[in-house]
């Protein structure tokens, strides 16, 4: 009769470390942990009180010790009192939520970004310079890092809980969060929306490295091509060049320097040129039609993986100038090698 | 221990030569009764029978997560049982459980009625959920469904080859028989209410059952819609939550949400009415400020329809809308608030009892206020984000559907056994019961919100295996749990057939039920009686039975 390995197992786990918190690694976690402690304090009072009620008033005026029942319609004061004082901390919980809400959702400016992609049952990461991962996510720490997510099946959901983020990965529409790791280690990836049979086995590790392992792991995993490169081939093999040539006259608007822009659109709203205006613009371009411009371009709608559509709107938003677009336009069409004469527009 | 039930001299005591249950006789007179008594048992007995074969979902689920791997289930078995879990819990069990068997019994009788206003729409309520129910389990024999409760989409529309469509139909037909029980609950108390009955003399029963009913009314149509469309994208793909056909696929969980968070108030609300007439009764007193009670329950059905979008925080909704909503939930957490606290202080100078309705309703006060400030950690929106999709959000709803909804299920079946059946159940067994399912639940469920926290997701077939410990605890307090829901089914059967004779007012309540026979006529009351007192007026009962036995000697 020994005693099971199991129970052995809760024995040992709880005497040596108490696991009742995740590890904090990110510089978010302290906030929210904060804002648990807050509320695990405000639980625990709120039992405490409750609990002395019941029971004090069960001990004092069970029949035993009060035969007799005295009838006591109620009391607006107390009444008031246990209304306001609840309402107060739940409106302080409110505003302390709310701030880690916005502290959570709205990245710094200077974050780099990297894409997730999302699909039954695997995680897809791609770095701008090209790295390609799944189900695993390097990222250096102390530094912002934006998550830019995608679904291409169903609802799936990133969550890192020792960075205490987590987002809805949408299909059809981008979703982001951000985070700065600030411990180096091996964190748990979960898919915390159920998304069909696999969902459990849609988890992954995160890798938060310092900043010198980052470093080499960024050399030693590249592919060759960056997502913008990758992007440009597709501009030019899908043809998008033809009309987008950044000549003016041009049946498709000059694309250079487009992200981050106002647009002013044919039916007079402006829209914000950012990476769900883009993506959306090549599959529904006739909903994004540009002021002077006509409704010609077709969709792209199911010919472009959403990985591919990252990869175009890396390629967007780097594209500052129409020379590589120009480039592109004469290899493309020609056999010849590279043109040597920048500007060169073909007819 | 003292008590105050005073049972009639078992020598000389028998049931009641007439009364609902012996009026008529055979299967037919049953299936065809318009007695509301009548169809309460009949939903008793079913939703007994779902509540165990939920339970037996909800034991597989439990094993599975016994160890980290997934090797008791496959993974697509294991999907289908929490999904069975939760539909039969939630659409055959929770929603109907107090309404349709302790409302329908009650209400008309406490407002000192003959029956419901629409007798035969009752019992077509009836009809409509065993359908629901066939529908259910006809997809179960067919191989199951495995979509989750929540039918997501495009999940449950385009990515899922299982029986979406029977499961879907059968709870848009279950949705018809809770309209239809709200609707006849609504029309009996506005218009069937005795002489003197007035509104702010009715039971706290009666007010929470109505304001459920209200939300039963306005909300379920939503979810039937939302259901509709559902089947209509699967068959003839109808592209309304389609993102590849410029639908929208969060449209779908607007239009669930709408209705499903309102169901859980549908589903708490009659638990609450249960836990006030018990708390009155044993402490032998008024409830503490009966109007505040009263609009509590109507401030969490008005507030309840405003928060369904604290389901979605972290779904890419505006982050502006979310603030609303993250509001809106703070308030709505107040009139649960105002409730505990004004049971608590029903207890203050009364005269208290520990028969067994009372700890379950100890059993509930305690779960409840758990299970609603844990509701706060996720009302709160940057608290949200960590919390939600995990244990976290299923210790929280356990504690409040369960802890909470069960125990005053069971508090409420245990209070009015005597009147339902005319026979008492064995006391010392069922306090017995209600202490193992409190023991149990917090075994089960309390380790479920350190899980939460650690970030385990839900719906988890595997999980990684430094979550095991925990998960160990939980199941071993689910095996608990399971035998203090057992006890009940056998000892009330037991009493159904040697239980003492339970007399009219084994308890010395003040109900309107109490002063009829127990079981009651069919037709409830001989003469519809005339009310000139309040709810809970333990003195007019007190003078009542002196009155009595002077009379009588």
């Amino acid at each position: 009769m020994g005693i099971s390995p199991v129970l052995w197992q809760f024995l040992n786990k709880w005497l040596t470390s108490s696991a009742l918190f995740p590890k904090e690694a990110s510089t978010i976690a302290p906030y929210a942990d904060a804002l648990y402690f807050f509320l695990l304090a405000m639980t625990l009072v709120g039992v405490l009180i409750v609990g002395a009620l019941v029971f004090g008033f069960s001990l004092r005026y069970r029949k035993e010790r009060n035969p007799e029942a005295t009838q006591i319609e109620g009391s607006t004061l107390l009444e008031a009192t246990w209304t306001i004082i609840p309402l107060v901390i739940f409106l302080v919980t409110f505003v302390w939520g709310a701030l880690l809400y916005f502290r959570i959702y709205n990245p710094p400016a200077n974050s780099m970004n990297i894409y997730i992609v999302g699909k039954q049952w695997m995680w897809k990461a791609e770095h701008p310079g090209g790295q390609h991962e799944i189900n695993t996510l390097h990222v250096p720490t102390g530094r912002p890092v934006q998550l830019t997510m995608i679904s291409q099946d169903v609802f799936h959901s990133y969550s890192i809980p020792e960075f205490r983020v987590k987002r809805e990965v949408i299909p059809g529409r981008y979703s982001t969060v951000w985070f700065n790791a600030t411990e180096p280690g091996v964190y748990h990836l979960f898919c915390t929306q159920y998304c069909g049979t696999l969902h459990s086995g849609m988890i992954g590790t995160v890798t938060a490295l310092s900043p010198d392992d980052y470093q080499k792991w960024t050399d030693a995993s590249t592919s060759g091509m960056s997502l913008a490169q990758n992007g440009e081939r597709l501009f030019a093999s899908l043809g998008c060049n033809q009309c987008h040539t950044g000549a003016a006259g041009a049946r498709g608007p000059n694309l250079a320097g487009l992200y981050g822009k106002k647009v002013q659109m044919e039916d007079g709203s402006t829209q914000l040129a950012n990476e769900a205006f883009l993506r959306d613009t090549i599959l529904n371009p006739s909903s994004h039609v540009p002021a002077g411009y006509k409704p010609i371009m077709p969709t792209y709608q199911g010919q472009i993986s959403e990985e591919g559509l990252i990869d175009l709107v890396e390629y967007l938003k780097s594209l500052k100038t129409n020379y590589r677009v120009q480039q592109t336009l004469t290899t493309a069409t020609s056999t010849e090698a590279a043109p040597t004469t920048p500007g060169m527009v073909k007819p | 221990m003292s008590t105050i039930v005073s049972l009639p001299d078992q020598s000389t005591a028998a049931l009641p030569k007439r009364n609902y249950l012996n009026a008529e006789h055979g299967l037919l007179s049953w299936l065809l009764t318009g007695d509301h008594k009548r169809i309460a048992m009949l939903y008793l007995i079913s939703i007994t029978g779902f509540f165990f074969l939920g339970g037996a979902f909800a034991g597989l689920v439990r094993l599975e997560l016994l160890t980290p791997a997934g090797d008791l289930l496959a993974a697509d078995t294991y999907n289908k049982m929490f999904t069975m879990h939760g539909i039969v819990m939630i659409f055959l069990f929770l929603v109907p459980s107090v309404p349709a068997t302790l409302g329908n019994f009650l209400i008309p009788i406490m407002i000192g009625a003959r029956d419901l206003a629409f007798p035969k729409i009752n019992l077509l309520s009836w009809y409509l959920y065993l359908i629901g129910g066939t529908f259910t389990l006809t997809a179960l024999v067919l191989g199951g469904v495995d979509t989750g409760w929540t039918f997501t989409t495009p999940l449950s529309t385009h990515y899922l080859n299982t029986h979406v469509i029977t499961t879907g139909l059968a709870i848009f037909v279950a949705g018809f028989s809770s309209i239809f029980t709200g609707l006849n609950f609504i029309v009996t108390i506005h218009r069937m209410r005795a002489p003197g009955m007035t509104w702010f003399r009715m039971p706290l029963f009666v007010w929470s059952n109505y304001a459920a009913s209200i939300l039963m009314v306005l909300g379920t149509p939503v979810l039937a819609i939302a259901i509709v469309l559902v089947v209509l994208e699967r068959t003839i793909g109808l592209g309304v939550f389609d993102p590849a056909k410029g639908g929208d696929p969060l449209l779908f969980q607007h239009l669930f949400w709408f209705y499903s968070h309102p169901a859980v108030y549908i589903m708490i609300l009659p638990g609450m009415g249960v836990i006030s007439e018990v708390m009155a009764n044993f402490s032998r007193k008024r409830v503490f400020g009966y109007t505040a009670v009263a609009f509590s329950s109507v401030a969490i059905a008005v507030f309840g329809f405003f928060v369904w979008a604290h389901h979605m925080f972290i779904m890419g909704v505006s982050n502006y809308s979310a603030l609303v909503f993250s509001l809106l939930t703070m308030l709505v957490a107040v009139p649960s608030a105002i409730k505990i606290f004004n049971w608590s202080a029903t207890l203050y100078k009364g005269s208290i009892t520990f028969e067994t309705p009372m700890l379950y309703a100890f059993g509930f006060i305690g779960l409840f206020t758990i299970g609603g400030l844990t509701g706060v950690f996720l009302g709160s929106l940057g608290m949200d984000i960590h919390l939600t999709e995990t244990y976290f959000i299923v210790a929280h709803f356990h504690f409040v559907m369960v802890g909470g909804m069960l125990m005053a299920f069971l508090a409420g079946i245990h209070f009015w056994w005597p009147k339902m059946t005319g026979r008492m159940y064995p006391e010392s067994l069922s306090k017995l019961a209600a202490v193992t399912t409190f023991i149990g639940f917090i075994l089960t469920f309390f380790p479920q919100f350190i899980l939460g926290y650690l970030g385990m997701p839900r719906r988890y077939h595997a999980y990684p295996a430094d979550y095991q410990v925990l998960n160990v605890l939980s199941t071993a307090g689910a095996t608990v749990l399971g035998v203090g829901y057992l006890l009940p089914i056998l000892y009330l059967a037991w009493s159904l057939k040697y239980g003492e004779i339970a007399g009219p007012n084994p308890w010395q309540a003040t109900g309107l039920e109490w002063q009829l026979q127990s079981p009651p006529l069919t037709e409830n009351f001989t003469e519809i009686p005339y009310v000139d007192y309040e709810a809970y007026d333990f003195e007019w009962l007190a003078h009542k039975q002196k009155q009595e036995v002077t009379t009588v000697g």
